[in-house]
């Protein structure tokens, strides 16, 4: 019991000097996560658009193969990031392993089925007609889709939210295809199973604490948009 | 000899696996008002999509003032000379404003032809005093009406409507028949109208058609497919007609 107070004590004192190492671990998971959830949105929200508008056999298929890839292991990613990226790998020669590009790599692919398959029911929500009816105000196709898209919006900003959320708190992956380098890879998720490793269980629960309030503010956001959503 | 406004060749539909529409032919001159009469499910709001290129046809090729609908450019153009108001009143998130402006947006209207022509329209529907209302705060009705401001503000030379007036109550249903009559007469717009309703055929259309199962049964003048309807919907309809012809003549409402 004593070793969570002081734990927590000198997670405080940490925090509250604004330890640069921690700092630097924080911003490098932000930087890493968001461009990872950016990189998923992109893909994601064009291939669930695509995949709600379009009318294919095959497609119910495809859309279980994506609420599986919704449920997509970690580690399974990274086992298979870290064989493409190993040196005699097909991407080998680009030299990418153990470095932030490839937990980047690794982190978007375990966002993007998250990101689609939000997207994909969010376009579903909307009315049947309203693309028709879109259409009939004399859209192009491109312009139908903004216009669709536009009108998903808030689940849309819900899928941002549970991509990030999934992979800012991601260990798995991160640790194989980035190695947890000091200062090039380390991030709060692979610090902490470090610190953890080595007994430093007040630098531990500081992490963990940095990483708990970023996980509460998205959850936050995300209960914003869905009360907003009730109210209208 | 002018081309017709509308020549539909041999038009079929399928829907899941189901035929919607069967080898349906039909013209549409400039001007006319074509009521389309059927039973729940007789095709008649896919033969609007159709006619509209708003849903794929299997077969059957479609001419609009004498030229074929052949590509996505001669669509999308044709598109824009036409609207649709659907059952549903289908507004987007946002302003009435917003909603009543979208179609000319999309056509790059300039700023302020659009302000004035957003207005006009409103103004035409009663509902100048929405304008500032999001439209998912609407009453049913008032969402009516913005649908209809919606597609009246970009000038369609050719109008198709859902039932335009069905789930409406009795005196909102008579100003906006009253209002629609005079602008398709005023503006000379064609128009394609799905309804139900015997007084608006009778009083809005010059020509009806009848539909059942995906077949276009008989096409003509209102008084000459009621003479000799072609199936029981539409003998059934005559008789409603007749009944309502009836009282209009021998006991003029007030």
């Amino acid at each position: 019991m004593e070793l969570i107070l002081e734990g927590i004590c000198e997670a405080l004192r940490l925090l509250l000097k604004g330890d640069s190492e921690v700092f630097a671990v924080t911003w490098l998971s932000i930087k890493i996560s968001g461009m990872a959830t950016l990189l998923s949105l992109v893909i994601g929200i064009s291939i669930g658009t695509i995949l709600a508008l379009a009318d294919f056999r095959g497609k119910r298929l495809m859309v279980a193969l994506v609420n599986t890839g919704m449920g997509l292991p970690p580690v399974v990613v990274g086992l298979f990031v870290t064989i493409f990226l190993w040196r005699s790998g097909p991407f080998g020669h680009f030299e990418l392993l153990y470095t932030p590009a490839a937990m980047i790599i690794a982190q978007g692919i375990i966002a993007t089925p998250i990101v689609t398959g939000i997207s994909l029911a969010a376009i579903q929500s909307l009315p049947a007609n309203l693309r028709l009816q879109i259409m009939a105000l004399g859209a192009s196709r491109t312009q139908m889709i903004i216009l669709l898209v536009r009108e998903a919006r808030l689940p849309l900003l819900a899928a941002v939210m549970a991509g990030f959320g999934g992979v800012i708190s991601e260990v798995g992956a991160s640790i194989m295809v980035g190695g947890n380098i000091k200062g090039q890879t380390r991030v709060l998720t692979t610090a902490t199973v470090m610190e953890t490793g080595k007994g430093n269980f007040d630098t531990a629960i500081a992490l963990s604490v940095i990483l708990l309030l970023l996980i509460f503010l998205i959850n936050l956001i995300l209960t914003m948009i869905q009360q907003k959503r009730r109210a209208r | 000899m002018t081309a017709h406004m509308l020549e539909a060749r041999g038009l079929s539909m399928q829907r899941g696996g189901v035929d919607v529409l069967k080898n349906v032919t039909l013209t549409v001159k400039e001007n006319d008002v074509l009521a389309l009469i059927g039973s729940n499910g007789a095709g008649k709001t896919s033969l609007m999509l159709a006619l509209a290129c708003l849903m794929p046809v299997n077969k059957g090729e479609l001419l609009v003032s004498g030229e074929k609908i052949s590509d996505k450019r001669t669509e999308l153009a044709y598109r824009r000379r036409l609207a649709m108001v659907f059952q549903e009143p289908l507004l987007l998130s946002g302003t009435v404003t917003a909603n009543v402006a979208t179609g000319l947006d999309l056509r790059s209207t300039p700023q302020r032809e659009q302000q004035e022509r957003v207005d006009e329209a409103l103004e035409l529907f009663g509902i100048s005093g929405l304008s500032r209302r999001s439209a998912h705060t609407l009453s049913s009705g008032e969402a009516r009406r913005v649908s209809l401001a919606r597609a009246f503000a970009m000038r369609p030379e050719i109008i198709f409507l859902d039932e335009p007036f069905t789930s409406l109550d009795l005196p909102l249903r008579e100003t906006l028949f009253n209002q629609l009559s005079r602008l398709l007469t005023s503006e000379g717009i064609t128009a394609i109208i799905a309804t139900h309703d015997c007084r608006e055929v009778l009083q809005l259309c010059n020509r009806m058609a009848v539909m059942n199962k995906g077949r276009l049964l008989g096409v003509g003048t209102p008084e000459e497919v009621l003479a000799s309807p072609p199936d029981d919907f539409s003998a059934a309809f005559a008789r409603h007609a007749d009944i309502s012809t009836t009282m209009l003549r021998g006991e003029p409402a007030a």
